[in-house]
């Protein structure tokens, strides 16, 4: 196949903390404008679908990946390339309901959250939310409705961040020619 | 080796991006006489040559100017009817300027609406189960290129038939579009691209395609 594109491995590095503080001010703000917990979970959701519709693009452009076969299959490509090409860090695949449609994806460390710490007025507050968001519109670009919700967060008292994917239903309308 | 044009279209069928690199070559002006030795007609909001084939001037040409002020549709830049124009001795010698007309942008939607239904056809079509669209149209002039992403944009190129190297320009047509489009926050998804940086960029890398005759190690 062709040369891979000079950017995949990407010699623009930024500063992590940069990043970290950029979110940190994010869901600060949220919170000041909102108040609510609830809400501002769901505007993160929000803004997460909002990019993960963007960012799929982008992974298929570098990556050469081609459409997964199964939820497996996804739950590998998601865990193993995409976590690695974005956050730096390859969570591993687990709790695999008997149905075969229901993971778990099980994060050591979370860039998001260095150096924070959720105070006690915000407990319901799930502070990286915006992953869900970023999973359920990828996803869904690529004809797949699903569900991600924490399971588990370090930031509340867990040992380890847990989300959980289940895989609702193939998005039948708008399929691209070719794909059944 | 020429890259002609290249067209984004969206999972809708809609053409969100169209770009021309070509420049017409055949066109002809001349100076004519009364009365015109050509046969002119309507076609299509255009005039048109039906008959009359000499010097360059082939039949299907359309008038493009008239005394080096271009066209518009069937009248002239003055709003006159191009025929009645032509039909009055006392408007002679003039110099009309003819050539192969360009595709209007609502024809160019249409076109690629066309082809969005025409690359569903080609899977059905298929006798085996599972087979992409039309990945490829070739004529004796040149040769359509589309790769289909599986979020349902496509990207279509028209080259030269001797062109090698279109596919890995596709996908670099995917890696500019998933940056300078995407990322650009103001841009909404599955609308016309209006982005200079994606323009930009799109360019350079036509360039880099054509010279190169060979973009990568791809077909």
């Amino acid at each position: 196949m062709s040369r891979q594109s000079n950017r995949t491995t990407d010699s623009k590095k930024m500063n992590s903390e940069l990043f970290t503080l950029t979110y940190g001010a994010l869901v600060t703000q949220l919170c000041k404008d909102y108040e609510n917990d609830e809400e501002v979970n769901k505007q993160l959701d929000k803004m997460g679908y909002n990019i993960g519709v963007r960012l799929i693009e982008d992974f298929l452009a570098r990556s050469t990946i081609g459409r997964c076969q199964d939820f497996r299959e996804t739950a590998d490509v998601i865990a193993k390339v995409a976590f690695k090409m974005y956050l730096g860090i390859t969570p591993s695949v687990t709790n695999w309901s008997p149905a075969g449609d229901e993971f778990s994806l099980i994060l050591e460390n979370n860039p998001l959250v260095d150096f924070v710490e959720l105070p006690d007025n915000h407990n319901t507050l799930i502070y990286s939310n915006l992953l869900c968001g970023v999973l359920r519109g990828a996803l869904e670009m690529v004809q797949m409705a699903v569900d991600v919700r924490f399971a588990q967060d370090t930031l509340r008292g867990d040992n380890v961040t847990e989300i959980r994917m289940k895989f609702i239903k193939r998005i039948e309308e708008n399929l691209p020619a070719g794909d059944e | 080796m020429v890259i002609f044009s290249v067209y984004v279209v969206n999972k809708a069928g809609g053409l969100i991006y169209q770009y021309d690199n070509y420049v017409p070559r055949a066109e002809a002006e001349k100076t004519f006489s009364y009365p015109l030795d050509l046969v002119l007609k309507h076609h299509d909001e255009k005039v048109v040559v039906s008959f009359g084939q000499r010097d360059g001037i082939r039949v299907g040409h359309a008038v493009l100017s008239i005394n080096g002020v271009d066209v518009m549709g069937k009248n002239t830049a003055e709003g006159k009817d191009i025929l009645e124009y032509l039909k009055d001795a006392t408007n002679y010698p003039v110099s009309i300027r003819f050539g192969r007309a360009r595709l209007s942008s609502n024809e160019k939607l249409m076109l690629a609406s066309m082809f969005h239904s025409l690359f569903a056809i080609g899977s059905q079509l298929s006798p085996e189960v599972g087979s992409s669209g039309i990945e490829m149209l070739e004529t004796d002039v040149f040769k359509l290129h589309c790769f289909q992403t599986l979020t349902g944009i496509k990207f279509i190129v028209l080259a030269d038939p001797r062109q090698s190297g279109i596919d890995a320009l596709l996908r670099k047509i995917y890696e500019i579009y998933s940056d300078f489009a995407l990322k650009n926050p103001f841009y909404s998804l599955e609308m016309p691209i209006r982005c200079e940086l994606f323009d930009q960029n799109l360019k350079s890398s036509l360039e880099v395609a054509e010279k190169a005759g060979n973009f990568g190690a791809g077909s």
